[in-house]
């Protein structure tokens, strides 16, 4: 017994020994909490908030200075991108569309390898694919409203002309998808037809009244199974009900939760 | 059979791991799971079978499956339970399933090359240390079977839509998974209940082939396993917004499946080794006899033996790992290596710091058994000195960047001084050195008690010492030259040659040696037994280290998706998404290491306990 005890309380010891070590010697750094979908009132926005907004990302959610800081070499350094950006288009090695500063400077977050800078290329490419991810898509997605204040601020950087405009058509996409996000998912299947609006176009009902513009939903289930239902809402142009036309959204993939979805189905499925 | 049914255990056990291969099967084929599966297949019509309606539609491909997209999911998705912390609770289930599968496939493994070895030096201890072990991991297997089935069901409970979406992409190997399953027990139980029954001339031959049997069906089961983990990952067969494109062997083959494979494997024989050279050193310390003594000081050496022959090559399978994850993005490897993580591997250097050490130490404290090594004991202090220097050149800080936001506060200054030595380079040379300073203590300690008797041994001795010394002149010059003259961005390939020299080492050095002491005369008998208890802590220090570090590298494989179920593709919404810090991830690991030591503990006392019996019987 004398040895069990001494073996355990020195294991616990190591164990010790081993989270003091990683909670305390090791400075206590708190990770970016994972980035958001900012509420963005473009209406009120002013350039300098936009700049703000593009330096934000920039340092945040855009991972720029991940790879562009000036201790791994890993990237070029982005002060003076704004100027050179007029070289860039001039060179040979360019393959982009890009005509003026701006365009060249958002097509190198789209599509990184349209020009690669010399040294940086993936290893044994000779510098023709970029090891930069497109930042409008994958792990760092920024959107539209986005890329273009990052590329305000690439120009602030570099001290010149802000030629970017603040976009203030396309932004509302985004401020769409952050409202809903804060909208609790429905909890029955007439709240989700509600939040949808699906009786803006079908009869939904017996004694519901038929708006005509799609086909009557209210018997649907002695007609559809499942399966059909599901990939109806989810892709509703991947088959087209004879007599109508393709006009029902295809957003509802991107906005309803999985739950949401299912009771839907589960109640179409029962209207017989 | 005649032992399997007289044997009241065994029934359990077997009924146990039954139950939970039943429950595992039931799983993925049964109520509400699966229906969820084929209700999220989408058939673009000609699909044939179930849903017959949708066939109708025109110009539909035949035989086509259209699958949905990543799911994008709400913080409201995400069940909860109040009082549990589902993230919490998923990641010690599955790190404790982790370990236990670790155990589990690793003891096999040598298992069956002890096996081999006493069946080609008919030496009987050998077999009898063999069955000790397997004897040790019958009862850990129904054990891993129950974190298996406990995290599948946590894992429903609490993230169901993420393993809908992988189900919908692997719900096929769900099944050959339980199957396997099914076999490895199966093999497993044939194997150990019929040791004594298969113990001789041709039964003995077709008892090792049902050893390699259970080897490549075990690891095979792992390869399943990874192909998951590192789906999430790197996801492959499936677009950028999730749509499975329908080959789930795109899926499986991964970019870093291959690369987590191998580390994975070295790293459990490695890690099975430190278990059971703790138990040996456990037995060593409560034996009564000097017999009992003889025999569990020589099981912990050869414990400790496999777990450091499986060490070495481990660092470079890590560095394969991680060259993999740049290449698959860039973005990804360096939030590893260069991102907040960064500190994790100074953690990391700390962790495979001691377990060097007490590696050495223990071969150190080895040589008090034979005679000779009083020749040798000068220089070991010298060899202690070597890999403490290269530990701390591996410990210093590689570049120190933050968060983003950080390092822009820090005007991107890293350590002045240490600097230099926190570069990668210098950190491969580190490794390199102490990898061949620790094979240098195991050649002392193979001959300290011998003298060879061959008539160029001394020339033999030049030769090592040559070929040493040269692969420490080339390593050195390697990772000076590639550190700090050449110009270019820094590359994992420039340790390529590093490496060679080092196997180089190794083979050179083993060769050599068998063939000069060939026939060698032994200065005087190797006294087994005669160890300083202390000796016997670096084995539980091993032990510790171990589980510790592989609780903490799972913790950094899961963490730098970040939050991504799987990466790029799919969203973590959940609240738990944020990325905790390394404190209390490592509080995290602690409890689990842990939990998992008082199991283990278990695991022993009860195997002790069904020892006691049989002898009672015996008598
Ligand atoms: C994974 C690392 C990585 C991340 C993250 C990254 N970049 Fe890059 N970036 C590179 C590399 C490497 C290059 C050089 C190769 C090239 O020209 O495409 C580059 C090139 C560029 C260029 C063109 C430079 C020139 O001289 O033409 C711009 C502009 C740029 N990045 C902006 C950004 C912005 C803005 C972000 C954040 C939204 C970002 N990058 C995020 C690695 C990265
Ligand atoms: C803008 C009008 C519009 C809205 C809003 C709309 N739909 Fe539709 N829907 C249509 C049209 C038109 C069709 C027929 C053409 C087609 O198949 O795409 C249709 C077809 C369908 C079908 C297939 C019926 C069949 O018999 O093949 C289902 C099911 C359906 N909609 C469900 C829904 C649900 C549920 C909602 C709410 C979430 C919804 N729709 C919202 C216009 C709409
Ligand atoms: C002597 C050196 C090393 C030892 C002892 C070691 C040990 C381990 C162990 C025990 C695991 C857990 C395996 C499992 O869960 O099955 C692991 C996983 C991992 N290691 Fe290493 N490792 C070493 C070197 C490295 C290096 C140098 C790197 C990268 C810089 C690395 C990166 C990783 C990663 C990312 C994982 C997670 C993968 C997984 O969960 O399987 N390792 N390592």
């Amino acid at each position: 017994m004398g040895n069990f005890i001494k073996v355990v309380v020195f294991s616990l010891v190591v164990i010790w020994l081993y989270v003091v070590f990683s909670a305390n010697y090791i400075p206590p750094i708190t990770p970016a909490p994972p980035p958001k979908e900012e509420v963005l009132d473009l209406s009120e926005m002013t350039m300098d908030d936009f700049l703000a907004l593009g330096e934000k990302i920039y340092d945040g959610k855009g991972t720029c200075t991940l790879c562009h800081n000036p201790v791994m070499k890993r990237a070029p350094l982005l002060e003076r991108t704004a100027v050179v950006a007029k070289e860039r288009l001039k060179d040979p090695r360019y393959r982009g569309k890009a005509k003026t500063v701006k365009e060249y400077l958002y097509e190198s977050l789209v599509d990184p390898s349209a020009y690669v800078a010399k040294g940086y290329g993936v290893t044994g490419t000779n510098d023709t694919v970029s090891p930069m991810p497109d930042v409008s898509k994958g792990a760092i997605g920024l959107n539209e409203v986005e890329l273009w204040a990052v590329v305000a601020y690439m120009q602030k950087l570099a001290g010149v002309d802000i030629t970017v405009e603040i976009p203030r058509g396309e932004a509302v996409a985004a401020t769409e998808e952050k409202k809903e996000e804060k909208e609790e998912p429905a909890r029955t299947p007439q709240a989700v037809l509600e939040k949808y609006g699906c009786s803006a176009c079908h009869k939904m009902t017996e004694e519901g009244m038929d708006p005509g513009l799609g086909p009557d939903l209210s018997k649907i289930g002695a007609k559809r199974d499942k399966e059909y239902l599901r990939r109806a809402i989810v892709d509703p142009n991947a088959e087209i009900t004879e007599g109508f036309s393709p006009m029902m959204p295809d957003t509802y993939k991107d906005q309803m939760t999985a739950g949401e979805l299912e009771l839907l189905v589960e109640y179409m499925a029962g209207q017989k | 059979m005649q032992p399997i049914l007289r044997s009241k255990r065994a029934l359990l056990l077997l009924a146990l791991t039954g139950l939970v291969v039943l429950f595992m099967l039931m799983v993925p084929a049964g109520d509400g799971y699966v229906l969820h599966r084929t209700d999220g297949l989408v058939y673009a019509g000609g699909g044939g079978g179930g849903g017959s309606e949708a066939v109708s539609s025109e110009g539909a491909e035949a035989g086509k499956v259209e699958y949905p997209p990543a799911p994008k999911l709400k913080e409201s998705d995400y069940p909860t339970i109040s009082g549990i912390n589902s993230r919490v609770f998923v990641w010690l289930v599955a790190q404790l399933h982790l370990w236990f599968a670790a155990f589990v496939l690793a003891v096999p493994i040598f298992v069956f090359i002890i096996e081999a070895i006493g069946m080609a030096t008919k030496d009987e201890r050998y077999d009898k240390m063999a069955y000790e072990f397997i004897k040790v991991s019958i009862t850990a297997y129904s054990i891993t079977a129950i974190f298996g089935g406990l995290l599948a069901i946590s894992l429903m409970v609490f993230y169901p839509d993420f393993m809908k979406y992988l189900t919908l992409i692997f719900g096929d190997s769900f099944i050959w998974y339980a199957l396997i399953f099914f076999a490895e027990s199966a093999c497993l139980y044939i194997y150990y209940y019929g040791w004594n029954a298969m113990k001789h001339g041709f039964r003995k031959w077709m008892h090792l082939t049902i050893g390699f049997l259970l080897n490549g069906v075990g690891t095979t089961l792992m390869l399943f396993a990874n192909a998951w983990v590192t789906f999430m990952m790197s996801p492959e067969g499936v677009d950028a917004s999730g749509v499975f494109g329908g080959n789930m062997w795109e899926a499986i083959h991964n970019h870093l499946w291959n690369p987590i494979n191998l580390h994975r494997f070295i790293a459990n024989v490695a890690y099975g080794g430190s278990v059971v050279g703790a138990y040996a050193a456990y037995k060593f310390l409560s034996a009564t006899t000097e017999e009992e003594k003889a025999h569990y000081d020589w099981m912990g050496y050869t414990a400790n033996f496999i777990a450091i022959a499986a060490l070495l090559p481990l660092p470079f399978a890590g560095y394969w790992l991680t060259a993999e994850i740049y290449a698959y993005s860039q973005q990804m490897g360096i939030t590893l290596m260069g991102g907040v993580f960064a500190w994790l591997f100074i953690v990391q250097a700390v962790l495979i710091g001691a377990l060097f050490l007490s590696a050495n130490y223990y071969l150190w404290c080895g040589m008090e058994r034979s005679e000779g090594a009083y020749r040798y004991t000068p220089y070991i202090k010298y060899i202690g000195f070597v890999i403490v220097v290269c530990f701390l050149v591996w410990f210093t800080p590689h570049t120190m960047i933050l968060t983003p936001s950080e390092l822009k506060a820090l005007g991107g200054q890293y350590h002045p001084i240490l600097g230099p030595l926190g570069i990668m380079p210098a950190k491969n040379t580190a490794v390199n050195i102490m990898i061949i300073f620790t094979f240098l203590s195991f050649l002392l300690y193979r001959r300290a008690n011998k003298i060879p008797t061959v008539s160029w041994a001394s020339f033999g001795n030049g030769v090592q010492i040559g070929i040493f010394t040269a692969a420490m002149v080339n390593i050195m010059i390697l990772g000076v030259y590639y550190g700090y003259f050449t110009n270019t961005v820094y590359k994992v390939a420039s340790s390529v040659p590093q490496v060679v020299a080092t196997l180089m080492v190794i083979v050179a050095g083993v060769v050599i040696d068998v063939f000069m002491y060939r026939g060698a005369k032994e200065v005087g008998p190797l006294k087994w037994g005669k160890m300083p208890e202390r000796s016997q802590y670096a084995l539980f220090l091993l032990a510790v280290s171990f589980t510790w570090l592989m609780g903490l590298m799972g913790f950094i494989r899961s963490a730098i998706r970040q939050h991504w179920h799987v990466y790029t593709v799919m969203r973590d919404n959940s609240v738990d998404a944020f990325t905790p810090t390394i404190g209390y991830a490592a509080k995290v690991v602690s409890v689990g290491t842990i939990i998992f030591m008082a199991i283990v503990i278990f695991i022993f006392w009860l195997s002790h306990l069904s020892g006691k019996k049989q002898t009672e019987y015996q008598r």
